[in-house]
């Protein structure tokens, strides 16, 4: 009988918080509507999902090639944006999402603490003793930060390199390590330096070294609600979704 | 009250329990070819991370043993005011999620933490950090372990071996040490075994760079999204090893019996 009671106890409880989930104010339920999103995206899609209409935004962000990796593997959001062109490009031949959109553009800094910065320019990160966090290879940011390197005199780039202490999986693990005081300086998104407040200062690279950073969008095939996930797309060139990109330090989407 | 209806559906349970727990594990043998897992294990980068994980592990695994063991036949032999408290504290680690963890070592041993003036960077994005992640969350599987071990030994053979004239640090190591040792080695492997599993803390606190703080777990992650095959390989190799480290509980567990 005690087993009984408690059985009923925990039914009772897990339908209560299920109601609670599902409906608000005896509105209709919402169709829920999965995103997987590059970790830099975070702020500016959270204020967006939290806006749109029509569904329930679910986010889910990590680094983009962790995200792509799951749709390889057969996970299906509903919309797949990356902080490049390349993983929503290839995963497109792959024939696993519609046609991407570029829907914004982002520029790589150098952030370093804003309260004890010992560096100043790009000519400091390869001095003896600097300790640097980068994006791991096949991260956009960190496939970024190497072109800007590899763009370098060779023994400069390589003793940047060589003052690298983490290869992170995504972009905050880098702001991470710069406002926990692991590392001196880190190659991030301006929107990231402006996300993490007055923790953290911009360098801006010489013009000449700027990668152009380019985000893409698309539908994932066989996604359950394909409808939102277009119209989430398109409001994410001009809509709410631009607005919040915008607000974030997001750029225009570069022209190709 | 042997109803006709229970063994099927108790072995109905057992079969869906099999079923759920262990597909998973197969499927990382079964998913690739035996050839294609050997050959990406040739990775360097897989390499690096192995030898990495035993190296650390190995580490970490000495200093809990020398440092865990007395504490825990301490904790078994003696009541003290406070005792449970103390019992409790050392086991939270065991139900700590990975990322608070990671935040608790930063918090206490990072840069900027309590104890930032005096560790400085030391740790942070160094192999010792790993070490010190890897004793944090390791640490605790043995320690209870072998409390459990040291209290189920005969009060009496400890009060003989003391009665004999044997001092008390002669009675730890050459009757209860001996005596407990199927509990104490068994406690050592639940601990290796967390240890080689380590993630997000070692993440976290140690950060992942290639030969220095990227231990196997954190290989897997990132081959994961470029290179699924060597991430398949190199997770063999860790449910391999894993595997066996149970495996031998199991028969030391059972030659204590």
């Amino acid at each position: 009988m005690r087993w009984a009671a408690i059985v009923l106890a925990v039914a009772a409880v897990v339908a209560g918080c299920g109601g609670g989930d599902e409906q608000t104010a005896g509105q209709p339920a919402r169709q829920p509507l999965v995103v997987s999103a590059a970790a830099s995206l975070k702020d500016a899609f959270t204020s967006y999902g939290d806006s749109f209409p029509g569904a329930d935004v679910k986010l889910s962000f990590a680094g983009s090639d962790e995200l792509a990796a799951q749709i390889r593997q057969g996970v299906k959001p509903d919309v797949f944006a990356a902080a490049n062109t390349k993983l929503p490009d290839e995963l497109f031949a792959a024939g696993l999402v519609e046609k991407p959109t570029v829907f914004a553009g982002n520029e790589l800094v150098i952030a370093v603490p804003a309260s004890r910065a010992k560096i100043d320019s790009l000519d400091d990160l390869a001095a003896p003793g600097v300790k640097l966090a980068v994006g791991a290879k096949g991260v956009p940011v960190g496939d970024y930060t190497r072109k800007v390197l590899d763009a370098l005199p060779a023994a400069q780039g390589k003793a940047i390199l060589q003052n690298v202490r983490s290869s992170e999986p995504d972009v905050k693990g880098v702001v991470g390590k710069l406002t926990q005081g692991a590392v001196d300086a880190g190659f991030v998104y301006r929107s990231d330096v402006r996300a993490a407040d007055d923790e953290l200062k911009a360098i801006t690279l010489p013009a000449a070294l700027e990668p152009k950073v380019a985000y893409g969008a698309a539908v994932v095939k066989g996604a359950k609600h394909p409808e939102q996930a277009r119209a989430f797309v398109r409001g994410l060139l001009d809509g709410a979704g631009a607005k919040a990109l915008q607000a974030a330090g997001f750029l225009p989407p570069p022209a190709s | 009250m042997s109803a006709a209806w229970f063994r099927p559906l108790l072995a109905t349970a057992l079969a869906a329990t099999l079923g759920f727990l262990a597909l998973p594990v197969l499927a990382i043998f079964l998913d690739t070819a035996p050839a294609d897992l050997l050959a990406s294990l040739g990775d360097p980068a897989s390499l690096d991370a192995l030898r990495l994980s035993l190296q650390c592990t190995a580490i970490a695994l000495a200093i809990i043993v020398v440092a865990g063991t007395p504490a825990a036949y301490l904790l078994a032999t003696r009541r003290f005011r406070g005792r449970a408290l103390v019992v409790t504290l050392i086991e939270v680690p065991l139900v700590l999620p990975p990322a608070v963890a990671g935040i608790g070592l930063l918090a206490a041993l990072g840069p900027n933490g309590l104890l930032g003036d005096v560790v400085g960077d030391r740790l942070v994005l160094q192999t010792a950090g790993v070490v010190v992640a890897l004793t944090f969350v390791a640490a605790p599987y043995h320690l209870r372990q072998a409390q459990a071990a040291f209290e189920a030994l005969d009060p009496t053979w400890l009060d003989a071996s003391r009665t004999l004239g044997a001092s008390e640090a002669r009675t730890f190591a050459r009757v209860a040490i001996p005596a407990a040792a199927s509990g104490l080695a068994a406690g050592l492997a639940l601990a290796w075994g967390r240890a080689l599993g380590e993630f997000g803390a070692t993440l976290m606190f140690a950060g992942s760079f290639r030969g220095v703080t990227q231990t196997a777990p954190l290989a897997i992650y990132e081959q994961f999204s470029t290179d699924f095959t060597a991430a398949l390989a190199l997770s063999a190799v860790l449910v391999a090893i894993s595997a066996a480290l149970l495996l031998s509980v199991k028969l030391l567990g059972g030659a204590a019996r």
